[in-house]
């Protein structure tokens, strides 16, 4: 019963979130002193034509009308038009999301599989050579720009090396053999049939989902090797290594175990703000996704549109860090859901 | 006993206590010394600060940061006279990476500058009054908390004209939360110590209680996180300025030199990655110091 409890309260909590989260939005976009409407017509245009556009988007009415109007239309769905693309601000959403979401999850995917190991290995020879050469890569994952390494490795591996195309997401001589059913592009060329369409896929994605991971990965490992080194030195470990039993089934069966906790909650976060770093990366490889459609809106005014994208983007963190608190507390119990104290 | 022999007591104290402390601040300092990783990044950081400051007497050509052209020269690659090469426009790139220090640094210094105070004070409200102005204030900084910075400040900046100001503004509109945040935890956990209790009971006022007992202990956790957060500004800043949203041209951005620079990749690399590579020092020295002054006063603090 307690559980549900807490659960219900943790679920009113997110309610909020999402009101608080909707309501910052609104005032962004219309209470910020720019003019919505002359920002995207441009310096040019005439004093009509931005009273003409401004009350087509209803933003000659006064602020609490807008309010109320707004949270209507989130309510159905309604993100208006996209005065960019002239689509609906949901549909566009709809169609960009998934070149997105493929590419933090492969990212995402890069940082657990190089950033956990490298965690255990510098926990493992803590103080020696390895821990600070892991150190200082941790260090330096953190501080590069996500610009600067996704500029660098299009250069290395695509211009000089050649091995990978350096932009995009599939080549145009493939484009024609796919078609679109699920949006995420290695599901769709291998639904196609095209095996060579879905190489030349993964190709695209490699570069762009690796300078992504980079961003987190440091966290990832420092992370990791501290919640070790901190399980390792716990009386029961000690114990354990006392009563001879191999180090392997240790540290397999019981510090990993207790020290993935920490670890998974940066991981949940860390899933999120890769979302973040899709902003810079998408632009640096022109990946036709939701952070780039995000981008163009905002150089070109585009108000719906950028209302549409921060919302998505504010869904996804309340929603992701939810899920989080219910996973950390379902592994171990003693934690309490946020906001309470076990 | 009377309160003479008291009080004689206390000054001849202050012969002990000093030593002690100076020892104290000696341990310090030589644990801080002990980690070469913390004292380069205080290096790198002291060393661009001083670039950054003196610009004008040590870059090379001081008159080429902004709109000057001299197209005989551009496109030049690394060589001893321009040893970050020069751009589309024959500037010296080293030039401009040094200036573009002056920028990066006047944003962390704004933005950290109008955040750290205006979270701490926050925080230390919420925390030491509790009840429902805590609730208040804390929904609101969860509520900014939901997005990350990047996108935030995106948000913000697409409802003005792009320059450095209003990235400066958009960036440091937002930094407050995470100081209010740690503040308040402090704040909280620290207002059942006792010497808080005996200074209320003693009848100090709000203020004294919140300035002069809570803020002096809750000032080496803010200031690991400052120094760590420093880099994290240097970045949002950057990216907006790549993206187009921040420093324009013909300023000496880090970010928008960077940008600016891809239209010419692979041949002239150069106009790119050296400004690139810039960047990552200053983060690198911010890192790294604050790194170790977390070890050094052994706090944690949330990233």
């Amino acid at each position: 019963m307690a559980r549900i409890r807490q659960l219900l309260r943790r679920l009113s909590g997110m309610a909020v979130s999402l009101l608080g989260l909707s309501v910052l939005i609104f005032v962004i976009s219309r209470v910020l002193p720019g003019n919505p409407a002359r920002m995207a017509l441009g310096a040019m245009a005439s004093e009509e034509q931005v009273a003409e556009l401004a009350a087509e988007m209803g933003l000659d009415q006064p602020l609490p009308v807008q309010y109320v109007e707004y949270m209507r239309r989130l309510f159905v769905g309604d993100l208006g038009r996209s005065l960019q693309t002239k689509n609906a601000v949901a549909y566009d959403l709809l169609t960009k999301f998934p070149a997105t979401l493929e590419l933090i999850t492969l990212a995402f995917t890069f940082m657990v599989v190089f950033g956990i190991p490298l965690g255990i290995v510098a926990a493992k020879h803590h103080g020696g050579v390895l821990d600070n050469a892991t150190r200082l890569f941790a260090f330096s994952t953190v501080s590069v720009p996500s610009f600067f390494i996704g500029i660098v490795f299009q250069l290395v591996f695509g211009y000089f090396l050649n091995w990978f195309p350096i932009t995009g997401r599939l080549s145009s001589a493939h484009s024609g053999e796919v078609v679109r059913t699920t949006g995420f592009m290695l599901v769709d060329t291998l639904l196609s049939g095209s095996i060579a369409a879905h190489v030349d896929a993964w190709t695209h994605i490699l570069l762009p989902a690796l300078a992504l991971s980079f961003s987190g990965m440091g966290q990832v490992i420092r992370i990791t090797r501290s919640s070790m080194i901190d399980i390792e030195g716990q009386d029961y470990i000690e114990a354990m290594h006392g009563y001879g039993l191999p180090t392997w089934l240790v540290t397999d069966k019981y510090t990993l175990k207790n020290a993935f906790v920490p670890t998974l909650t940066i991981l949940g976060l860390q899933y999120a703000w890769l979302l973040s770093g899709a902003f810079i990366i998408e632009i640096v490889y022109s990946w036709p996704g939701l952070a780039k459609y995000g981008v163009q809106s905002v150089l070109t005014s585009d108000v719906n549109a950028v209302v549409g994208v921060t919302m998505l983007v504010g869904v996804v963190f309340v929603v992701v860090n939810f899920v989080v608190d219910l996973l950390t507390s379902y592994i171990d119990p003693r934690i309490g859901l946020a906001g309470e104290s076990a | 006993m009377s309160i003479e022999t008291l009080s004689f007591d206390t000054s001849r104290l202050d012969g002990i206590v000093s030593p002690a402390r100076r020892e104290l601040w000696y341990r310090s300092y030589r644990r801080f010394a002990n980690q070469p990783m913390s004292v380069v990044g205080l290096m790198i950081v002291v060393a661009i600060a001083l670039l950054a400051v003196f610009a004008p007497y040590i870059a090379p050509y001081p008159e080429q940061v902004g709109s000057f052209t001299d197209f005989a020269n551009a496109y030049q690659p690394p060589s001893l006279n321009h040893p970050f090469g020069t751009d589309s426009a024959g500037r010296d790139i080293l030039t401009r990476v040094i200036f573009g220090y002056r920028i990066a640094l006047l944003l962390v210094a704004v933005v950290l500058g109008l955040g750290v105070p205006v979270g701490v004070m926050l925080g230390l409200v919420a925390g030491y009054a509790g009840g429902w102005v805590d609730t208040i204030i804390m929904r609101i900084t969860d509520t900014f908390l939901a997005l990350p910075p990047l996108v935030l400040a995106l948000a913000i900046a697409s409802a003005f004209e792009p320059t450095l100001e209003i990235a400066m503004f958009a960036i440091a509109s937002l930094w407050w939360t995470w100081y209010a945040r740690l503040a308040r935890g402090l704040a909280g956990s620290l207002s059942d110590e006792e010497y808080v209790q005996a200074a209320e009971l003693a009848g100090a006022s709000t203020t004294h209680i919140l300035f002069r007992e809570l803020l002096p202990n809750c000032l080496s956790p803010l200031l690991v996180k400052a120094t760590l957060d420093a880099g994290i500004v240097v970045l949002t800043g950057a990216s907006l300025s790549f993206i187009g949203l921040g420093v324009q041209p013909p300023r000496p951005g880090l970010g928008t030199m960077v940008a600016n620079g891809t239209q010419y990749l692979p041949a002239e690399w150069w106009i790119s990655i050296f400004p690139g590579f810039a960047i990552f020092v200053l983060v690198m020295g911010f890192n790294m110091l604050g790194d170790g002054l977390r070890d050094l006063f052994d706090v944690e603090v949330e990233q």
